[in-house]
């Protein structure tokens, strides 16, 4: 028995020992363990640890300013008021909510929200309660903080334009940032962040939007901010001055304002300045900043008059006899003198059509003076017959017609010019003979879009100079400032001083003549005179019947099917300044609906010419960033 | 054997209260409060340097398990083993009371709620089983420890629990409850061949039981194995654990300066990944320095195992050593992402009742056995005659 409880014992000893040399190993393994995470790998779990814990914040950058030529603000951030609740921050969401609303006016539909929300969000998340306070709400609601746990303001940026639709073709908008605009800049995938969506603003939205700063916060592990360790304020945008006047742009849109569709350009021939640049109907900006719901989206978008479409630099139009200026410089530069002759009685046969010119019992005989003049389309017909049509469409060209005109908007169009070529290259056909009749009168294939209208009116203003139209000046226009910087000479277009002086000069003729198309429309101040063409583009043909009974007038027909109103003009006659284009879109004859227009508008231009004018004090719209 | 000679003069078997207490192993208390102090440092630490709500709870509990502590050292030793199988079978009828009504928390260990504390039967069953076998193998001789019969009861006295700690589902503590088990028959003689062959079972059992693992098991399993694998997941806590231990370097960010457990990174911090603090705060040496109280505390368990001259004594001791040892390699291994993550407490450092009372028993009845390390026991518990 001692003898067995000896063996025992030594057997227990025994296992216990190797028990103890089995956890020492185990222990051993441990401290292995302890010794590769906390000496081997340090650094590399440091690092994740400090990943961790510092989260890069991206600081949005304040959005430039846009201005017109004179520093007026056309686009500046307002801030946004906003009152929002923090739910851990109060001990009774609902109660608190009520006690606000006695501060200012809360809804119970605001309320409902709020609470629903607050289930949905983590507790430190902050809530909107009501936004776009005035000074007297946030004061209000500054006073009562006391009583009012969780409640506090945040300021939001939030594009404003404080005209409104004031130039909104050009000015653009912005919106929040789409999938297809990231470009992998962490700063547009900032919740809130907008862009330039279109127009100027997204034209230099590079220059308007400026560089994040970034914070670099402590958070927890759901995301809680603990303290901002380190704060880099980014670069905010540049201001982006604009040529454009905001007096004459606003006496543009208020001069539209009764049409339905209608556009109008002026530019600064000496320069390429435009000073003024509408397209009606136009649109809210604001709606893009604060979002527009799928209605009003697609109310926008469907709407026939195209409210969101720039049609000054995107509609194209046939340009009618606003082209013959064009006929006539081809013809001019080909030899055809300006003494050329034609008898117009009131049509043109060519093999066995008949080609009508507007006037149905003819113009009699016309010299190129007076086939301006009388915008006489049997006139044209002749020398475009002549010349033909791609001495026709290389004028154009130089005149900025058939292709974009290189304006800083995006989107631009370049019209139509058609020449041979381009007919067998798009439909296979040869061009034929009675085309380029038609092509002499501004109709047929050709498509214009109202700035080029403008730019081409502002060449031959200018005595034939490749002007080139922009929208962005370096600076903001100041008293001193030379009033009309010196013609880039390199610029020329090469046409002859003499062929030059006969267009203007019958573009005088039409307005200053009284037996010219547009004498109605000139205008009598001294040294203020207007020189212009007429333009009335059809967009129906008129059949041989219909004009054997007598074609139907324009107020007889249908909006849509109604002739567009054109007129194209500068002024002074003398030593010209402003070119202007006007369309008025289905609205009619030329000299009847569209000149009175862009006479008023040429008045208003010169009224204003800085050269005259002292520029407007610096007042409430210049306010400071 | 040289009979031994007693303080007192009283019959052999029977000691004074006041040799009891001289007795009393003070070094090991000491050894254990240590331990417990840096618990509820770390507790401090993990309520944001506030002493509620975990510090002054555990504080109060430790306060009280040391009480049942002094009482469970001074009963006699017979009396432990005489009611060595009452008291398992208590913990086990506990056990399947909650299997069928008791509370689920963390979607694992189920308690009953005794309004004061929360009450794990299997905790208690870790202590209750290590009675038992200790009992059990006491009455039994070399030889029929040798042979393969009498070792079914035993075996079933560990399987038995372990399969109902393992459906509630505690994969931690049933694994537990079988490595102390197998730690017993190991010290208490059983053959190593035997080991292996078990062993070799276990092996070929892995693709069987892998079907009755719960989906949550697997993926911790999984996980284990590739936490990159799923890193907000299932693998978020180890890898954040693992960060929390790497960052801490050498010697630690700093008493409460802790950036992965202060701003939760850290999942549980103040019970399963308090140790992981740990590290974060005092780096590899905090760390070492727990591991060195606790190694002197299984010194001193092996110590008392040693010099018990009844067999009951030592196996007890080792039992009780090696329960401790396990929660601590399995608490340290699991936030150390060396095995899966398994529901189981650094001992007298984590937050949380039962584990603290059962841990300070199971020290009450380490001293049991120091102060009564002379008496001789019978094969039914009586005095040896």
């Amino acid at each position: 028995m001692q003898q067995n409880q000896q063996a025992h014992l030594r057997l227990f000893t025994r296992r216990a020992a190797l028990l103890a040399g089995l956890k020492l190993t185990l222990l051993g393994t441990l401290t292995g363990r302890m010794y590769y995470l906390q000496v081997v790998n340090a650094d590399k779990y440091a690092t994740l640890a400090e990943e961790n814990r510092i989260s890069v914040r991206l600081l949005a950058p304040l959005r430039g300013r846009i201005t017109d030529r004179f520093g007026y603000t056309l686009a500046t951030n307002d801030q946004n008021y906003r009152v929002v609740i923090i739910p851990e921050q109060t001990d009774d969401l609902e109660q608190t909510l009520r006690m606000l609303s006695h501060v200012l006016p809360v809804s119970e539909t605001d309320i409902a929200r709020v609470l629903r929300e607050a289930e949905k969000k983590r507790a430190f998340v902050p809530i909107t309660v009501r936004e776009n306070l005035g000074w007297v709400d946030v004061a209000r609601v500054e006073i009562n903080t006391p009583d009012l746990p969780g409640i506090t303001i945040e300021v939001e940026q939030r594009r404003n334009y404080p005209y409104g639709g004031l130039a909104v073709h050009v000015l653009g908008y912005v919106a929040a940032v789409s999938e297809a605009d990231l470009t992998g800049d962490p700063l547009l995938e900032l919740p809130g962040f907008r862009i330039g969506k279109s127009g100027v603003e997204r034209q230099y939205d590079e220059n308007l939007r400026g560089s994040a700063g970034t914070s670099h916060v402590e958070v927890n592990a759901i995301g809680r901010v603990i303290r901002e360790l380190q704060r880099d304020e980014g670069e905010p945008g540049q201001d982006v001055a604009l040529t454009i006047d905001m007096g004459l742009q606003h006496y543009a849109q208020q001069r539209l304002a009764g049409e339905l569709s209608a556009t109008a350009v002026v530019l600064d021939v000496t320069n390429g300045e435009v000073m003024a640049l509408t397209s009606t109907p136009a649109f809210d900006p604001t709606l893009f900043d604060r979002g527009l719901s799928n209605v009003e989206w697609q109310a926008l978008v469907n709407d026939p008059l195209h409210p969101l479409t720039n049609k000054a630099t995107t509609g194209q139009y046939a340009p009618g006899s606003t082209f013959k200026m064009m006929v006539a410089l081809a013809a001019l530069e080909s030899g055809i003198g300006p003494d050329h002759s034609v008898y117009c009685p009131g049509y043109m046969s060519l093999g066995t059509s008949r080609f009508h010119c507007w006037k149905a019992g003819g113009h009699g005989t016309l010299d190129m003076l007076r086939g301006i003049q009388h915008s006489c389309d049997v006139y044209f017909y002749d020398i475009s017959r002549r010349v033909g049509i791609d001495a026709i469409a290389a004028m154009s060209r130089r005149f900025g017609l058939g292709g974009t005109t290189g304006i800083d908007l995006p989107g631009e169009k370049p019209g139509l010019i058609p020449d041979r070529n381009w007919k067998l290259g798009a439909t296979g056909e040869a061009w034929q003979p009675g085309e380029s009749l038609v092509a002499g009168i501004g109709q047929g294939f050709i498509l214009t879009t109202p700035l080029q209208l403008a730019l081409m009116t502002a060449r031959i203003a200018n005595g034939g100079i490749g002007i080139v139209p922009r929208l962005r000046r370096e600076t903001i226009f100041r008293p001193g400032d030379s009033a009309a910087p010196a013609l880039p000479e390199t610029a020329s277009l090469g046409i002859s001083p003499d062929h030059m002086f006969i267009v203007q000069e019958g573009m005088n003729l039409v307005s200053n003549d009284p037996r010219g198309t547009a004498y109605r429309s000139r205008i009598e101040t001294p040294g203020m005179e207007l020189a212009g063409k007429t333009g009335t583009a059809q967009v129906r043909r008129i059949t041989a019947a219909e004009r054997a009974i007598g074609v139907i007038a324009n107020e007889d027909l249908p909006w849509e099917r109604r002739d567009h109103a054109l007129f194209v003009a500068f002024a002074p006659v003398v030593a010209p300044r402003y070119a202007c284009s006007v369309i008025v879109q289905h609205g009619g004859g030329g000299s009847r609906f569209a000149a009175p227009i862009a006479r008023d508008i040429l008045i208003e231009a010169q009224l204003r010419d800085p050269a005259r004018r002292v520029p407007a004090p610096r007042i409430a719209a210049v306010g400071p960033r | 054997m040289k009979p031994r000679t007693l303080a007192s003069s009283n019959t052999p078997g029977r000691i004074s209260l006041g040799e009891k207490l001289r007795d009393m192993s003070w070094l090991l208390i000491l050894l254990v409060t240590a331990i417990a102090c840096i618990g509820f440092a770390m507790l401090y630490s993990a309520a944001n340097a506030s002493v509620d709500p975990w510090m002054s709870r555990q504080l109060i509990r430790f306060c009280g398990g040391l009480v049942i502590m002094f009482i469970v050292a001074l009963v006699d030793i017979r009396f432990w083993m005489r009611h060595a199988y009452a008291i398992y079978l208590v913990a086990f009828a506990l056990l399947v009371y909650v299997e069928f009504a008791g509370e689920i928390g963390m979607g694992a260990q189920r308690w009953i709620d005794l309004r004061f504390f929360q009450l794990q039967p299997s905790e208690l069953m870790k202590i209750s089983m290590v009675l038992a076998l200790a009992r059990y193998f006491h009455s039994l001789d070399m030889d029929q420890v040798a042979r393969p019969l009498p070792l079914i009861p035993p075996l079933a006295m560990i399987l038995a629990p372990a399969g109902l700690v393992l459906v509630q589902p505690d994969l931690g503590t049933s694994g537990m409850l079988i490595m102390v088990g197998g730690a017993m028959f190991f010290a208490a003689g059983v053959r190593i061949w035997k080991f292996a062959l078990a062993a070799a079972g276990t092996l070929a059992a892995i693709p069987v039981a892998w079907n009755f693992l719960r989906d949550y098991q697997r993926n911790r399993i999984l996980t284990f194995l590739d936490p990159e694998s799923d890193p907000l997941g299932s693998g978020y806590h180890i890898l954040q654990s693992k960060i929390a231990f790497g960052s801490g370097g050498m010697f630690g960010k700093g008493f409460l300066m802790g950036t992965q457990s202060h701003l939760s990174f850290l999942p549980e911090r103040q019970t399963d990944f308090i140790f992981t603090m740990l590290a974060e705060e005092f780096g590899m040496f905090g760390g070492l320095c727990l591991l060195g109280l606790y190694v002197l505390v299984f010194i001193y368990g092996y110590a008392i195992a040693l010099r018990a001259r009844n067999h009951f004594g030592r196996l007890l001791a080792i039992g009780i050593t090696t329960n401790l040892f396990v929660y601590v390699f399995i608490n340290a291994a699991m936030v150390m992402g060396l095995i899966p993550v398994v529901g189981i407490p650094m001992p007298l450092i984590s937050y949380g009742g039962t584990a603290m009372i059962t841990v300070l028993i199971g020290i009450g009845l380490l001293m049991s056995v120091h102060i009564h390390r002379d008496v001789r026991i019978g094969q039914r518990g009586y005095g040896e005659d």
